[in-house]
């Protein structure tokens, strides 16, 4: 806790409080918002999931300084890497399989989380070893044709083979199953009713419980004083004896990490996959919640994870009735005012914040200076 | 005739239809304080571009320590022990003071990812090892006070001692000192003096681009002089003085004949 | 019928189409060193400004000829263009020119977005037919069968990209232009204001994304919120491909990628035994924009990138 907020790190006792409330209000929460309907708490959960991804993706961005477009793409090969294991595709599609495994690809959460992390970790380092040596603008359009590459191979990759059901989707994916809890069915726990979509919110939140500490350890460590050293001069770094490439490649792999545990989680989540959900758009809106929230600073990413998440449920909520109420009928989509909002909302953070909603709070500045600059910055390549 | 530590022969440098350095060769002993001088333009930033990696020679052959290594990969170099400052200092200007000599010990250390994130006991121990060190060497320069503070809010003498700070935190066979004086007052010259003659004492061999004459004569034991990138004089910094060639390419001909006045 | 010529053909056409919006991306590059991401999407406004255009006179005016609609809608799309892309470049654009190369990039693809979104908000999101304008009737050309709507693409682009060429290279606009993309500050002192050359960059590359998006239109028959993107994207590869900042390489780099890309549709399929089909097609400029970025990022006609200090 007192990572985010650094007022904290003096008192103990405040630190400990103020984690025990956040923990006590996130335990409680769905079944506050679950009162108005099972889909505020989906919300809810999705918000955990894009927490995970804006997290991974700011490694890649906010540490390490590479502006990645594509990082949808990992997120698409965990997804899939689940679906396929876990539903009945291959072993409709492929006699082999039906033979081998004559109940069905049902692989379990504990084998797949792993395998997709890994894979998505290999993926990371295939698409990343290529480009590491570009520099910010050709870094991003490559990543993003290398996303956009991976999207249409999974929309294609049914014929003449039958590898992923094409635009179609994957359906029926396995829901996860913990220590035979079955998150796909209602549960009961101390006699409380507790639906399907709790229990998925409740193993996101701790996923990214997890995620932020992972960062938070990371940031802190002799690796992310490399990947901040790369940021701010590469050339000083390399003469450091930092090995660009290599640092550069972890911060590729472990931000593809994420990517790929989310992916499994959402395909488990949602029980279909379709290459509709990995979108160049979808890579944008993740890269929108590191920069406006603050980019490479954790607490500032969660923030705008969280906010950009829900925002846009709290916007079809209203806009649509309000619409209704005025005009009789919705002329602005929902969906479109979304979009519009966040593109508008890039420009303007740009401009007025760049540094995001919460940012990094400012070191100390030497008392005898003025706090000005005197380095002189070396010319961005 | 000493140990020597660090030998670069025959090197060439050509851009275009410049050529920045021709055969231009040092040999420098252990422990010992040389330095590169020569009027603006003449290749010495050049030369130590290509001895740390930054520049591919057209020819060379590089030696540190007894063993020959190649100028391709600059983080090799600091690797392997040499290891450098910048003319127009580059800290890591949003890092603090303390946290820039951190970096310079990432060469040293090898710390994981796995490690960081796990929390293991070797992990932490190297983090109080190197935190401890990186004190150790600001206390060393002399800012110990700033350690907390951004580098870029330091002033310029105290940036540019960070700056070897950090360069020392590497562990270096050879500190390379690109015009480690520039900007600074007399005072700070004084300072910066004291400093290059402890890390000497300390056993570190330097190298080093300077244009401050009273400097390069009170603290090098030999000098080698490029102009247009080739070398005119080799030797101690006494004798190269009065060379010939030495003064007419600072001073231009017209002045050759003050070879035998005095300098201060 | 000669499929290679064919295919050539289409090349050519497809070539000039992305030569004519590359010549945009190359031309801010050069000056800025700024991908100006929301260039495809200006692009799709102008075409959608003609269409409307178009279907407005054709409703008031519905025995007018083709062309002449063609050419009203050419006559409010590239003012449409060129005023969008003037207001990007002072809004989004101008207040970052000194921040950290990430700034801009964002606002960019922030600007693209809203531009899509603006468009669906006033076109909405179906697929709009764009009314055939030109004569359908197809003429053969050795061995090979051509439209006219093809013709008219392929000669207007080599009318344009001549007279660009000479604009750049004969006229004291064009030497301001140049003077500004090697030294901004060097020639404000020699008296050229860089500004103004930045918004006349801007407002040529908006003018040929125009006529680009128009035709783009016409050939396809039909024209949507985003349709800009692909294009975009493709014609980004070919400012690359051909060397960014540099004019006659944007020119190449388009023709290059046409032929490329549509010999590479038309030939896939028996490369691969079938597994790879013509659906595969905008892999290919994704892959070659890879390859060039990845191998040589100079492009063909650019220079060798220097080394640093």
């Amino acid at each position: 806790m007192s990572a985010f907020f650094p007022q904290l790190r003096n008192n103990k006792k405040a630190a400990w409080l103020a984690t025990f409330a956040v923990a006590a209000v996130l335990v409680a929460l769905p079944f506050v918002v679950g009162l108005t309907g099972n889909a505020g708490v989906r919300a809810l959960a999705f918000a955990a999931l894009y927490v995970m991804l804006a997290l991974g993706l700011n490694i890649v961005v906010g540490f390490a300084g590479l502006l990645d477009l594509g990082y949808v793409a990992f997120y698409a090969v965990g997804a899939y890497m689940y679906a396929l294991l876990a539903s009945p595709h291959l072993a409709s599609n492929f006699p082999i399989i039906a033979q081998t495994f004559p109940n069905g690809l049902h692989a379990s959460v504990w084998l797949v989380v792993p395998l997709g992390a890994t894979l998505a970790a290999f993926f990371g380092v295939i698409l990343g070893a290529p480009v590491l040596k570009l520099r910010g603008d050709y870094l991003a359009i490559v990543t993003l044709g290398f996303g956009e590459i991976i999207r249409i191979f999974i929309n294609n990759l049914n014929a003449p083979i039958n590898f992923t059901n094409g635009p179609q989707g994957i359906t029926l994916i396995d829901p996860v199953k913990i220590a035979g809890i079955d998150f796909g069915r209602p549960q009961h726990f101390f006699g409380l009713p507790v639906p399907s979509v709790y229990m998925y919110y409740f193993l996101f939140v701790l996923l990214a419980v997890i995620a932020i500490v992972v960062c938070l350890r990371l940031q802190d460590s002799r690796l992310g004083r490399a990947w901040m050293a790369i940021r701010e001069d590469d050339i000083a770094a390399k003469a450091m004896g930092i090995n660009i490439r290599n640092v550069k490649l972890l911060a590729f792999s472990l931000g593809a990490t994420f990517g790929g545990v989310s992916g499994a989680m959402f395909a488990a989540f949602q029980g279909f996959v379709s290459p509709e959900s990995f979108s160049l758009v979808e890579s944008i809106i993740i890269l929108a919640m590191v920069v406006l929230g603050g980019i490479g600073h954790i607490p500032g990413v969660v923030l705008g994870a969280v906010l950009l998440s829900l925002f846009p449920e709290i916007l079809r909520h209203t806009v649509v009735p309000v619409q209704n109420q005025l005009f009789g009928h919705v002329i602005v989509d929902a969906e479109v005012l979304r979009m519009l909002l966040y593109g508008l909302a890039m420009v303007v953070i740009m401009l007025y914040r760049p540094k995001g909603l919460w940012p990094a709070p400012e070191h100390g500045i030497a008392p005898h200076s003025d706090g000005k600059a005197d380095v002189v910055k070396p010319q961005v390549a | 005739m000493g140990d020597v530590i660090l030998k670069i022969t025959g090197v060439n440098k050509r851009f275009g239809g410049l050529q920045a350095l021709s055969d231009v060769g040092i040999e420098i002993e252990r422990g010992q304080i040389y330095g590169l001088i020569g009027p603006n333009g003449a290749g010495k930033t050049t030369f130590f571009n290509v001895i740390t990696g930054l520049y591919t020679p057209d020819s060379g052959t590089f030696e540190l320590d007894g063993k020959s290594y190649a100028p391709t990969d600059v983080h090799k170099v600091a690797e392997a022990g040499i290891a450098r400052t910048f003319q127009n200092i580059r800290l890591f200007p949003d890092m603090t003071a303390l946290e820039n000599v951190m970096v310079g010990r990432h060469v040293r250390t090898k710390a994981t990812a796995l490690g960081a994130v796990l929390r293991t006991r070797a992990t932490r121990e190297e983090e109080a090892g190197i935190r401890k060190r990186a004190l150790e060497l600001l206390d060393y320069v002399g800012i110990t006070r700033y350690a907390n503070f951004q580098a870029r809010t330091l002033a310029y003498g105290d940036q540019r001692r960070l700056e070897i700070a950090r360069a020392l935190a590497t562990d270096p066979k050879v500190l390379a000192l690109d015009e480690p004086a520039a900007g600074m007052n007399a005072t700070e010259k004084v300072a910066l003096r004291e400093l290059l003659s402890n890390i000497s004492k300390d056993g570190i061999t330097i190298l080093l681009i300077e244009h401050d004459v009273k400097l390069v004569l009170g603290l090098c034991d030999r000098v080698t002089v490029l102009d247009y990138g080739k070398m005119i004089a080799q030797g101690e910094p006494g004798d190269v003085q009065r060379s010939p060639a030495v003064i007419e390419a600072y001073l231009g001909g017209a002045h050759k004949n003050v070879a035998t006045k005095e300098h201060a | 019928m000669d499929t290679f010529i064919q295919q050539l053909l289409n090349g050519l056409v497809l070539g000039s189409l992305y030569s004519l919006i590359a010549l945009g991306y190359t031309m801010v590059y050069g000056i800025l060193n700024l991908i100006n991401f929301a260039h495809g999407d200006v692009l799709m406004i102008g075409t959608l400004t003609a269409l409307s255009t178009i279907l407005l006179l054709q409703s008031m005016f519905p025995e007018a000829p083709g062309w002449l609609l063609l050419l009203a809608g050419l006559a409010t799309a590239i003012p449409t263009c060129i005023i969008v892309s003037l207001v990007i470049e002072r809004v989004a654009y101008r207040p970052l020119r000194n921040a950290p190369r990430l700034a801009p990039l964002i606002t960019a693809i922030g600007v693209s977005i809203v531009l899509q979104t603006v468009a669906m908000l006033i076109w909405g999101r179906n697929y709009l037919v764009f009314p055939q304008l030109l004569p359908a009737a197809p003429l053969e050309v050795g061995g090979a069968i051509v439209t006219v709507t093809k013709v008219v693409v392929v000669a207007l682009s080599a009318i344009i990209m001549i007279g660009l060429m000479l604009l750049v290279n004969r006229t004291k606009l064009g030497r301001a232009m140049r003077a500004t993309a090697e030294n901004p500050r060097v020639a404000g002192l020699m008296g050229v204001n860089p500004d103004s050359v930045i918004m006349i960059t801007f407002a040529i590359g908006a003018a040929l994304a125009a006529v680009a998006g128009v035709m783009i239109a016409t050939t396809y028959s039909v024209a949507h919120f985003y349709m800009g993107f692909i294009p975009g994207l493709k014609a980004f590869t070919a400012a690359v491909l051909g060397g960014i900042g540099n004019v006659p390489g944007a020119m190449v780099g388009g023709i290059l990628l046409g032929v490329i890309e549509a010999l590479g549709a038309g030939y896939i399929g028996e490369f691969t035994g079938g597994v790879f089909g013509s659906n595969y097609q905008d892999v290919f400029a994704f892959i070659v924009l890879c390859a060039v970025l990845i191998f040589r990022p100079s492009g063909l006609l650019g220079e060798r990138v220097a080394e640093r200090a």
